[in-house]
């Protein structure tokens, strides 16, 4: 049990380094916090608009319209085919006159629509697919585009498709991000060291005459790192937490006008023990390189 | 001259010889031994070879040619991994003191104790004995640079014996001090060597030595000379 009492002392004396030097250590780990909070930030984001937009993709749907002039005949023949069809779960036809129908009820097309005087509105099929594959939605797409007297195929998810190719996009991004500001995290924390390495130069130096390790000098300055990197993982997670909130008052706004629930999602303990694990493992690859380069420097003569 | 009993060979230096990059010869042909038990004193004006010879012995810096064994150890053929844990065996008190100003008396004597990874307790127990031994029991809180000079090197006596060390080396410990203190300073590495530590101590002030009637190794231009 004496090596774990060992590392605890260890821990306390690194955690009364840092708080010896408040302000210095507050810079630190602000800075820190905000390098993590940015590429964390905007993950959290994206993977808040990537369930936003699986719930409204949920459903594979396509729209069949038929040209205007389609006869009953031409429309069943159409119909016969989709139910045929073993891709396709659930077929639901909207006739002309039921859409018309439908249209009326909103208020502000009646007038439109009176003023015309005859159906606009061709006959429809919403179909629904089996699975959710854009290579079977794509494929009847094609297929029902070349029957006769069907004018329009419209998949309806494609919207969400297109967010879900831009959302891959800002995922790279937010890859790129993250290994430039990991990279400035290493940094940091490599000088930090270095400057404490220098002004504890004489205590290195009595600590390897007479008798200490290189893992026994390394300890402190690994723990100091370590906990220093954990710090700004915390501050990066109470960024983006106040971040949230801040922003899902006025999301709750933005989306009301639209007549959608659209909120920001709180960190998860996944999310949050990720971002914590790497922060502090950053700080830890910091202090390592910096101890590595520094420690050999420092030869008792 | 040797009064001490013989209890094997406690430091081997044979045909030792060290030069440094330039050409400086700081020691030529060296071959001395001394016994478990010995006390020893390296005599010799400054720059004659007493510091190179102190290094090579604690692995500082490793001799050009020739062998040091210390302990049945062969310093030269040592693994660097190897170095610390030997280092142990020796307490060191520097010129230059090497003492941490940024740590109490208690800390820099208790250094030595927490490398070695002992418990809490019987650091504790151990620091306050070696700070008792030199007279320093009741500034363990005290800075160091708030102590005499004398006391400075009392401090670091206490550090250097407090892991109990089997062989106690000093580099000038009497170097700023007056006679008074020199004397009090040799009186305790006499007491220590009178419990069985090998004491090797390298100076120019061949006074202080005075009625001891130790065994002297002479250095001149880094041959010994006696």
């Amino acid at each position: 049990m004496n090596w774990l009492l060992v590392h605890l002392d260890t821990l306390l004396e690194s955690l009364a380094r840092l708080a010896r030097q408040p302000v210095a250590s507050a810079l630190n780990v602000i800075v820190i916090g905000i390098a993590l909070s940015l590429p964390a930030g905007f993950y959290l984001g994206l993977s808040n608009l990537q369930m936003f937009s699986r719930q409204l993709s949920s459903d594979p749907q396509l729209s069949i319209f038929m040209t205007l002039d389609a006869s009953t005949a031409e429309v069943t023949a159409v119909e016969q085919r989709l139910k045929s069809n073993s891709d396709i779960s659930r077929v639901e036809f909207i006739s002309r006159d039921q859409a018309l129908v439908r249209l009326k009820r909103s208020a502000s097309l009646s007038d439109v629509l009176a003023s015309l005087g005859h159906n606009p509105l061709p006959d429809a099929f919403v179909i629904t697919a089996r699975d959710n594959d854009p290579a079977t939605l794509a494929s009847l797409h094609d297929q029902a585009r070349k029957w006769s007297k069907v004018e329009h195929v419209q998949l309806d998810a494609e919207w969400a498709r297109r967010l879900d190719a831009a959302l891959n996009v800002g995922r790279m991004l937010v890859m790129l991000l993250a290994v430039l500001l990991a990279v400035a995290l290493v940094a940091i924390t490599f000088n930090t060291i270095r400057l404490q390495i220098l002004t504890r130069r004489d205590e290195i130096e009595v600590s390897k005459l007479i008798g200490a390790t290189n893992p026994f000098i390394r300890r402190p300055f690994l723990y100091f790192g370590t906990l220093q990197g954990l710090c700004g993982g915390f501050a990066a997670w109470i960024i983006v937490a106040v971040a949230v909130l801040v922003l899902n008052i006025r999301l709750a706004d933005l989306s009301g006008l639209y007549g959608i629930l659209f909120r920001l999602e709180w960190p998860d303990l996944g999310y949050t023990l990720v971002l914590l694990i790497f922060s502090a493992l950053l700080g830890w690859l910091g202090a390592w390189l910096s101890v590595s380069r520094h420690l050999w420097q420092i030869d008792p003569r | 001259m040797n009064s001490a009993p013989n209890r094997g060979t406690m430091i081997q230096v044979s045909h030792v010889a060290k030069r440094y990059p330039g050409g400086y010869e700081a020691l030529r042909d060296v071959t001395f031994a001394v016994n478990a038990g010995e006390m020893i004193f390296i005599t010799g004006h400054s720059g004659a070879g007493k510091s190179t010879l102190l290094k090579l012995i604690t692995a500082i810096e490793k001799p050009t040619s020739g062998s040091v064994i210390i302990n049945g150890q062969n310093v030269s053929a040592m693994k660097p991994g190897m170095i610390p844990y030997f280092r142990r065996n020796f307490g060191l008190i520097f010129q230059d003191h090497k003492l941490l100003f940024d740590r109490s008396v208690f800390d820099n004597v208790s250094l030595p104790l927490a490398i070695t990874g002992f418990p809490r307790g019987e650091i504790a127990k151990r620091t306050r004995a070696a700070l008792d031994k030199v007279g320093l029991l009741g500034r363990e809180k005290a800075r160091p640079i708030t102590l005499s000079g004398g006391e400075q090197q009392r401090l670091c006596i206490a550090r250097a014996i407090v892991n109990r060390p089997a062989i106690l080396l000093a580099d000038e410990p009497t170097g700023n001090l007056d006679t008074a203190y020199a004397e009090e300073i040799i009186g305790m590495f006499k007491s220590f060597n009178q419990v069985g530590v090998t004491v090797v101590i390298a100076t120019h002030d061949e006074d202080m030595i005075g009625r001891l009637n130790p065994r002297i190794l002479h250095l001149d231009h880094g041959r010994i000379a006696s």
